[in-house]
């Protein structure tokens, strides 16, 4: 047993964690700095976050991340970090020449209280930001909500520093995708533009980290958001924001700036997320839906209706971010399957409520916790074990204990490719989860048969 | 670039060393340049194997795109995390646990099904704002007894992050009191990540806790002839595994390993080994030192890392211990491995022969891993350490030298004296004479430079815009460095291949590691797959496009 030490009994902890479904912060600011175009992000404080925050992700994404850190040493610590972030914005823009440098603080840098606004002030001053050059920054202190919240203030950073309205509004949409893959970013893009639809997508790290082998190695690749177009978001008709928690501030932020008023959806996973988000596209923009949209929406229906009997009742574990989570279990619950034990690392009570708003109808009491960790997901599934895990890699130590099939889903994956090249958004990327839902089991189901029983037409 | 890249030669410039430090030095702005100056040098070893200087462990410059990480890493995640039977509490927000959690592919073998092995756990505290206020003490405690009453570990371990040295969380105190409380071994380490300037000052902090709180509290003393321990062997992939499997063979008997299939048992009892042999010199020099100072323990050098370096190895050993039967059982050893490992090697020399390296990895990997690639007669066009000192490049013969800065005089210095009870010699200054007559010395370590061909590029805490020319301008057949490199590497058309977790592949360490080692390499550099970075229509894009059957 990988997990041995895991017992049955839940025993209430309130100061350890164990096995966490989240991580901090700045890793999410990160992620968001890399949808710009030509930007590097920086990590304010010692180098050893930047270097987990770049492994973790390069990890993941199976491509090149690159960002600067401020080293701090013993002195940053005690006298403040703003010779180094001086220095630093110099020594980037000198030698890596970006357009952007997107500044995010660590526990290290908030917890003395370095004011990153006043030393971008200072940088510019001194002349240390080159012409059409910029640096923008987001607090993101570890001690505070995940990854997600990370992820969310480095979006609201990019409306702060750049949104701009000259109160003429264009025909075009903004779209904050989420804490999503790039290829989901991708396949929201061509939802809308499949629909006609003008818009702004950012971030988008589509083309940034799904790049293709060229044997020409580029710091800054062709994809991301521009600076350009977030200028433009302000004049943008409205904002659709997928995922409450990842895309809300931001898109909020953006209204009370620049007047863009904001429609706030579910990140669009699962037949209805998706529906609420093409009908939310066809009412602001005022388009009609084209066939081709249509289709994929049938086809999905159909693998629903098709494989009914297969989803009908099985149990499931899940662990993951709370837009996800929310969207993903939505979907489940549609199929007729049983999301029993459910729980995300970063904390919000309005999460734990979704929930069971969503699962109401399930025919069996449901778990949920917010602030909750693998170990507790782990017990509650020695108490009642479930058909399917579906999370991420970390996942696959409870799933080869108890026996159970695990699909990946989340952040991070670090044991399988696919996730970055094909979406699980959308009625392709329901399709997509379907596929390996059922892959996962029906190929237990053939695993575990009898020889009389084993079906060749399932 | 992206060309066919084993058909190209090197840029003319990579045969004048001093051009290509010219070239990675001018973009950099006029301070960066005359730091990074001292920390790229054109070797050259004089007849006395003296070397030239080489600037190193000072800090990274701020903006700098660099390998290093920091000292939480070295503490928690290098030395102390490959130990099964420790609860490693990190006492911090949740990001650092999670980043330590399982990602340096430490194997480890519990001895049944009740063994503790608490590796695949991620302990933290989880500190909210609440506690960066208030103090984190409380929740600590608490933590401390929560994993206490679950899983009832031997030991456990706290971490201390970043915001715990800032707000004052006295963590030796919690652990000192729960100690008291729990009777069970609790021990903290003060390695919060802004100390020193990269992760080789949590190597220090982790030694000087597992030396202060670990070794020597139980003095059982196991049956065997040879006994020793094996420092800085952190079984990436199995290495440690393959190690055990030889000395088992040769008749040796391990204490304890540091840190790679290791536990807290083994660590009580290392004192009473007779001979410890340092793998890694960069992350637990120290601990042998101390060891010989307090327990009379005497240390040597040794090289797991390639055939003839295994060999020379066991060889070693079996020298110290100057007992004839247990060299012919090494000899044995030898001679039984050995002709597995020619006949690929001689097979793998066939298609890799020639073709270059580079290495920028660890505080002593960068050097081991050289002997692996002569063994196959590839050539290695540059090297250097991500955060070793100077004795890991120079030799320890300019130790004495080393001037200690602000950031080395934050780690404490340990003062250690011989034990009154449990100091024993193990070996005379006559054996030592005869040892050293013959070519043993202890306590010594060349260094990585003096085993470098004259005019390599040796470059410490190597950046990614140096990486990036070096590529350019050497075209290596393969690089080798940790994942934040890999991909930016691979990206343009150059295989690279990871020394700190080794990719998914391993064991690399001694004679079948040596072999998976050149089979590994050899599909790197001869593999197809790099021959299709362009289209066909990229190649001879002047053609128009007709329709030929028309």
């Amino acid at each position: 047993m990988l997990l041995r030490h895991t017992p049955d009994t839940v025993a209430e902890r309130t100061a350890l964690t164990i096995n966490p479904a989240k991580t901090c912060q700045p890793i999410g600011a990160m992620y968001a700095a890399l949808g710009i175009n030509r930007c590097l992000p920086h990590s304010h404080g010692s180098q050893g976050c930047c270097a987990y925050h770049r492994s973790t992700l390069t990890r993941h994404y199976k491509e090149p991340v690159m960002a600067g850190t401020s080293s701090f040493t013993e002195g940053s610590s005690v006298f403040g970090g703003q010779a180094n972030l001086l220095q630093a914005i110099n020594n980037i823009f000198a030698i890596y020449e970006p357009e952007v440098i997107a500044v995010h603080t660590t526990c290290l840098s908030e917890t003395i209280g370095d004011d990153i606004t006043q030393i971008i002030a200072k940088a510019r001053e001194e002349n240390k930001i080159p012409k059409g050059k910029y640096v923008i920054h987001a607090n993101t202190p570890s001690y505070v909500g995940s990854h997600v919240t990370g992820f969310a203030n480095m979006v609201k950073g990019m409306v702060d520093y750049f949104a701009a309205a000259d109160g003429r509004k264009e025909n075009r949409i903004n779209i904050i995708p989420g804490y999503v893959e790039p290829a989901d970013m991708e396949e929201i893009k061509r939802i809308a533009s499949d629909m006609g639809i003008s818009t702004i997508m950012f971030p988008d790290t589509s083309n940034v980290l799904n790049g293709p082998q060229t044997g020409r190695y580029a710091m800054f690749p062709a994809g991301g958001v521009t600076v350009a177009d977030l200028i433009r978001t302000g004049g943008s008709m409205g904002t659709v924001a997928l995922g409450r928690l990842a895309s809300g501030l931001a898109a909020r932020t953006l209204d009370a700036k620049c007047k863009v008023p904001c429609e706030i959806l579910d990140l669009p996973i699962g037949l209805m997320a998706t529906d609420r988000f093409i009908d939310t596209l066809r009412q602001i923009a005022g388009v009609s839906v084209p066939d081709s949209l249509n289709i994929e929406r049938g086809r999905l229906l159909d693998v629903m209706t098709d494989m009914h009997q297969y989803f009908f009742g099985r149990t499931a574990a899940l662990a993951g971010d709370p837009d996800q989570l929310i969207s993903l279990t939505e979907f489940l619950v549609s199929v007729d399957m049983w999301p029993i034990h459910i729980v995300t690392g970063t904390p919000g009570k309005k999460f734990e409520s979704r929930i069971k708003e969503i699962t109401k109808e399930v025919p069996h009491p449901v778990n949920v916790k917010a602030t909750g960790d693998l170990f507790l997901l782990h017990q509650w599934i020695k108490n009642e074990p479930v058909d399917l895990l579906i999370g991420n890699t970390y996942m696959k130590y409870i799933a080869r204990d108890e026996d159970i099939p695990l699909v990946r889903f989340g952040f991070p994956i670090l044991d399988r490719i696919g996730h970055i090249y094909f979406p699980t958004i959308g009625y392709r990327g329901g399709l997509r989860l379907l596929e390996k839902i059922l892959d996962a089991l029906l190929d237990r189901q053939d695993r575990d048969a009898p020889e009389e029983s084993f079906e060749l037409v399932m | 670039m992206s060309e066919v890249l084993d058909t190209i030669s090197p840029k003319p410039s990579a045969l004048q060393p001093m051009a290509v430090k010219k070239e990675l030095l001018e973009r950099y702005p006029t301070k960066v340049a005359r730091k990074r100056a001292r920390q790229i040098i054109i070797n050259e070893v004089g007849p006395d194997c003296s070397v030239p200087e080489i600037q190193s462990n000072v800090r990274t410059i701020p903006g700098i795109i660099t390998q290093r990480g920091c000292t939480y890493a070295g503490c928690k995640g290098v030395v102390l995390g490959p130990t099964r039977d420790i609860v490693n509490i990190t006492h911090g927000p949740i990001g650092c646990g999670f980043y330590s959690w399982l990602t340096r592919r430490n194997q480890t073998k519990p001895n049944g099904p009740t063994d503790h092995n608490f590796m695949t756990y991620c302990f933290s505290t989880d500190m909210q704002d609440e506690q960066i206020i208030f103090g984190g003490e409380k929740k600590l405690r608490q933590a401390i007894q929560e994993a206490y009453d679950i899983l009832k570990p031997k030991a456990i371990a706290i971490f201390s992050t970043c915001p715990v040295g800032l707000i004052g969380d006295d963590v030796h105190a919690v652990a000192r009191e729960m100690k008291e409380k729990l009777g069970i071994n609790v021990f903290a380490f003060s390695c919060e990540g802004y100390k020193g300037v990269s992760q080789s000052a949590g190597h220090h902090i982790a030694n000087n806790g597992i030396f202060t709180h670990v070794v020597g509290l139980d003095d059982t003393v196991s049956e065997g002839k040879f006994k020793i321990n094996l420092l800085g062997e952190y079984n990436i992939g199995g290495d440690a595994f393959e190690i055990e499997r030889l000395f088992k063979d040769c008749g040796l008997t391990l204490i304890s390993t540091f840190s790679g299939n290791s536990s807290y048992d083994y660590f009580t009892n290392s004192h009473t080994a007779d001979l410890n042999l340092i793998m890694c010199h960069r992350s637990i020099n120290y601990v042998a030192e101390m060891m010989e100072t307090k327990f009379g323990i005497p240390w040597i050098k040794i090289n797991f890392i390639g055939a003839s370096a295994t060999a020379k190895s066991l060889r070693k050993i079996a020298a110290y211990f100057e007992d004839a039967e247990l060299a012919a059982r090494v000899e044995e050893v030898i001679a039984r491995e050995m002709p597995a490992v020619e006949e690929v090697r001689a097979e793998v020399k066939t298609r890799c022969a020639g073709k270059r390296a580079m290495l920028f990895v660890g505080g002593s990997r960068a050097h081991h891993y050289q002997e692996l690639f002569r063994e196959i007669g590839m050539e290695i066009v540059s090297a250097g350490y991500e955060f070793a000192h100077r004795d890991d490049y120079e030799g320890r013969r300019v130790l004495p030298n080393i001037k200690v800065d602000a950031d080395s005089r934050n780690i404490e210095e340990l003062h250690v004296e011989p034990d009154p009870n449990r100091y024993k010699v193990r070996i005379s200054p006559e054996q030592i004479d005869r040892l050293e007559k013959t070519g043993l010395r202890l306590k010594d370590y060349d260094g990585m430079m003096a085993e470098m061909p004259n005019g390599t590029l040796v470059i410490d805490d190597i950046s990614q815009f140096e990486t990036e020319k070096l590529i350019e301008i050497f075209r290596p057949d393969i690089v080798c460095a940790g994942i934040k490199e890999k991909y930016a590497i691979q990206k343009s058309g150059t295989p690279m291949k990871q020394l700190h977790s080794y990719d998914t592949g391993g064991p690399y360490a001694a004679f079948k590691g040596a072999i998976n080692f050149y089979r590994e390499i050899d599909r790197m550099v001869n593999s197809k797959v790099w021959k299709y970075l362009k289209a066909p229509w990229q190649e001879h894009p002047e053609l128009a496009a007709t329709y030929v059957w028309e």
